[in-house]
């Protein structure tokens, strides 16, 4: 322990600590821009400025180690004025139109100016240089805005190993973005928003798509239809003031039947159809290796996240086989409204316009390619993230959180409590073992409270083993087998994977990815900032809205089960293989 | 340092083609490939075999080297001494730092830019000259100063620049 000093009252702290932890702990809140905790502590921005008894500068907070007898000072005059004058020109040279930024009111930049009590811009410069990136369907980027606090460079490059984004030029005139430029189209970013998720400005955010909603919803001749990913209903709340955590399914079915969609479905009733396709496709490929001695690719990878795809078809192209052939729940959603319920209601494809609520930027991405278009439509025709849903409830005029619950319609609405925790890391792989188990066994699988703790939590690569004993007849080829599966969030700890199962030293029969780090509870569409503490709160409620339902299979949904029956056969049919499966490509990395 | 590496404006592998350029320059990358700090002298080495780092070179630096390609574009953004842009012949650098500054650089950098019609970082359109500014060779005691390509010309006056260049314009015309 270390023995230090905060604003004359001693305190201790572990060795180890910086002072700006210290402070932290002692109940003291420094203002920060480009720290972000536990990804980057580099001291470029200069806000979290203290002064310290004995160094005649100022220092830097988030940097600085807290060494014993240390006296810290963080609120006196010559801290509170230099920290407003580093603000003060930041100001100076950036975009400053709050009023029409897309993070008013949500900005860390605001917010910390706000709280100096900086009420007039002393200096008045050269603004920093502009240029927009519009090319991509997922996000936009305004140089104008950015201060330069390089966290979407961090998160870029280490978390998601993808490094689309890096300083270029120098001095007043750096931007960041990919080389001399150039939009991020032109390099190997996957849209998965992580950027925006940590950028404190309004220089990165989701590309806002919420005027063509208003449009298709204004339009007497569609029929708009919405889906919700099981993430938002632990997230959405956080855009009115609410804790994180706070799960809101039932307000915010309210909220978009008030705003006038046709039908409300659930994301989860096709993450249950998504289960019975890919828990169907891995014991299909395990026959096949097993019993036919054939060649299959193994182990499957999940294909669920739309930046995780990418990925693969940027930098393992040799390994697109090994993805499973599911569409995302969100495509399959998709496809199954615009040719099952479209015959139901008696619309041609064209006639529906389906809004996908998203947690993500990549799905905006997913939804737009070329070859989601099985029902003769783009299967989804605008993906909303949680942020712009958020804007349009209050642009509606709703009073979230006094609206009362309701229930999604029928019969795309009925999703299981597997499917819900299809929002964070380890949920598909626990969905999957949920029913694979029980089908190949005809037993429920052996985690207490269904729980598989082994792959849950945030650790970054997480793997479990279960041995298969007393199979039923039809899957005696299993039994004795012990099926080894992994689960990995952040792209980062996808690559480290695949790079040790390339390598020979891992191997596994099926493995979950998901892009952003902690699942889709904390995708790039999500309400800003997501930390770890935030993650763990969204994680505990999407178990506890699957811990509150009596349906927690897949293979129990009775609206999933009745799709089958009236309309695709049975998983892997030739109906499905059209509506429900797709291909991947190779693409030059650039 | 070899010479190959700082000579920006060398003409000697003028004859090579662009094919035969990307050729030499792979023999060059096998030595830089996986040695941690190798991107530096790569690119520099690149420019002094391509005379500037076009993008499709920095690009292949990129695939080769296994380093994203916006890295890269950061490193060769962040030197003043790589360029992007074709240069020309002989490259004239006016020296700005202190002493230099002072003495008169600014006037010299002016007389260069009115007697080729050119601005910093341009390339007259014969090809024959770029213009470029630096930060101190460490002829302080002679400012101000300029150097074009190897040679250190100092105590230069504004008046003298047409008959300082002259010189590098008869090259030219040997050649021719």
């Amino acid at each position: 322990m270390i023995n230090l000093t905060i604003d004359n009252t001693p305190f201790r702290v572990n060795k180890g600590t910086t002072v700006l932890e210290a402070c932290k702990q002692a109940g003291i809140n420094i203002p920060t821009l480009c720290y972000l905790e536990k990804i980057q502590a580099i001291g470029a921005c200069r806000v979290c400025l203290v002064e310290i008894d004995g160094i005649k500068d100022l220092v830097a907070s988030c940097v600085m180690p807290a060494s014993e007898g240390m006296k810290i000072h963080t609120n006196n005059n010559r801290v509170r004025e230099a920290r407003k004058v580093v603000v003060e020109l930041l100001l100076s040279e950036h975009e400053g139109d709050c009023k029409t930024c897309d993070r008013n009111e949500d900005c860390e930049l605001q917010n910390i100016a706000h709280d100096l009590g900086i009420k007039e811009l002393r200096y008045e410069g050269a603004k920093a240089p502009r240029y927009q990136d519009h090319s991509t369907v997922g996000l936009v980027r305004n140089s104008a805005k950015c201060i330069s606090c390089r966290r979407c460079v961090t998160v870029c490059t280490e978390t998601q190993s993808v490094s689309a984004l890096f300083p270029q030029s120098r001095g007043f005139k750096t931007t960041i973005g990919p080389a001399f430029g150039h939009g991020l189209n032109t390099v190997t970013c996957v849209q998965c928003g992580q950027c925006a998720a940590v950028c404190p400005v309004g220089a990165i955010s989701e590309n806002d798509q919420t005027a063509e909603v208003w449009a298709a919803l204004d339009n007497p001749a569609l029929t708009v239809v919405v889906q919700t990913a099981p993430a938002i209903r632990a997230a959405l709340g956080e855009c009115f003031g609410m804790e994180p955590g706070t799960l809101v399914t039932g307000k915010m079915t309210t909220a978009l039947r008030r705003m006038g969609f046709d039908a409300i479905f659930d994301t989860n009733f096709s993450a249950d159809l998504t289960i019975m396709e890919e828990g169907t496709e891995l014991l299909t490929r395990l026959k096949k290796a097993l019993v036919d001695g054939e060649q299959v690719a193994l182990p499957m990878f999940t294909s669920c996240s739309p930046g995780w795809i990418q990925f693969m078809e940027y930098y393992y192209p040799d390994m697109l086989p090994n993805l499973s052939t599911c569409k995302s729940p969100q495509q399959m959603m998709g496809a199954m409204v615009k040719t099952y319920y479209a015959r139901k209601i008696g619309k041609k494809p064209e006639e529906i316009f389906m809004v996908s609520i998203m947690p993500c930027t990549a799905k905006k991405f997913e939804a737009a390619r070329a070859e989601m278009n099985s029902s003769g439509a783009q299967d989804v025709d605008i993906v909303l993230t949680t942020r712009e849903l958020g804007k349009m409830i209050t642009q509606a005029g709703l009073d979230f959180q006094s609206l009362e619950d309701s229930k999604m319609d029928a019969p795309l609405g009925l999703g299981s409590g597997a499917a819900d925790i299809f929002a964070n890391t380890g949920g598909v792989m626990e969905a999957a073992l949920r029913t694979a188990y029980e089908l190949v066994t005809g037993r429920e699988l052996p985690f207490e409270n269904l729980h598989v703790a082994p792959v849950a939590g945030l650790e970054g690569i997480k793997e479990a083993s279960i041995k298969i004993e007393g199979t039923l007849p039809a899957w005696s080829f299993l039994e004795g087998v012990t099926a080894k599966v992994a689960v990995v969030h952040s792209l980062g700890n996808a690559r480290k994977l695949v790079e040790r199962i390339r390598a020979g030293e891992a191997e596994y029969h099926f493995v979950e990815v998901m892009t952003c780090p902690g699942g889709c509870i904390s995708g790039g569409g999500q309400p800003r900032i997501t930390t770890d503490e935030v993650r763990k709160k969204r994680i505990a409620a999407i178990y506890a809205e699957d811990e509150g339902k009596t349906l927690r299979k897949s293979h129990e949904n009775e609206a999933v089960a009745k799709l089958y029956e009236e309309f695709l056969g049975a998983p892997l049919g030739h109906l499905s293989h059209e509506l429900l499966h797709t291909k991947y490509y190779a693409k030059e990395r650039i | 340092m070899n010479k190959e590496s700082v000579c920006a404006a060398c003409s000697c592998e003028r004859e090579l083609d662009q094919e035969q350029l990307v050729d030499r320059l792979n023999e060059i990358l096998v030595e830089y490939k996986f040695k941690d700090g190798g991107l530096i002298p790569a690119l520099q080495i690149a420019q002094g075999l391509f005379g500037y780092l076009p993008e499709h070179v920095l690009r292949h630096i990129a695939t080769e080297m296994n380093k994203p390609y916006s890295e890269v574009a950061g490193v060769v953004g962040f030197y003043s001494f790589f360029s992007t842009q074709p240069r020309g012949e002989n490259v004239i650098k006016v020296c700005l730092g202190t002493a230099c500054y002072v003495r008169g650089g600014k006037q010299v950098l002016d007389s260069i830019k009115k007697e080729l019609s050119i601005d910093v970082g341009e390339t007259t359109s014969d090809k024959v000259f770029t213009l470029e500014v630096a930060r101190c060779f460490g002829a302080c005691g002679l400012a101000p100063a300029i150097m074009i390509n190897d040679d250190v010309h100092q105590r230069v006056k504004p008046a003298r620049i047409k008959q300082i260049i002259a010189p590098y314009y008869a090259n030219k015309l040997e050649e021719a």
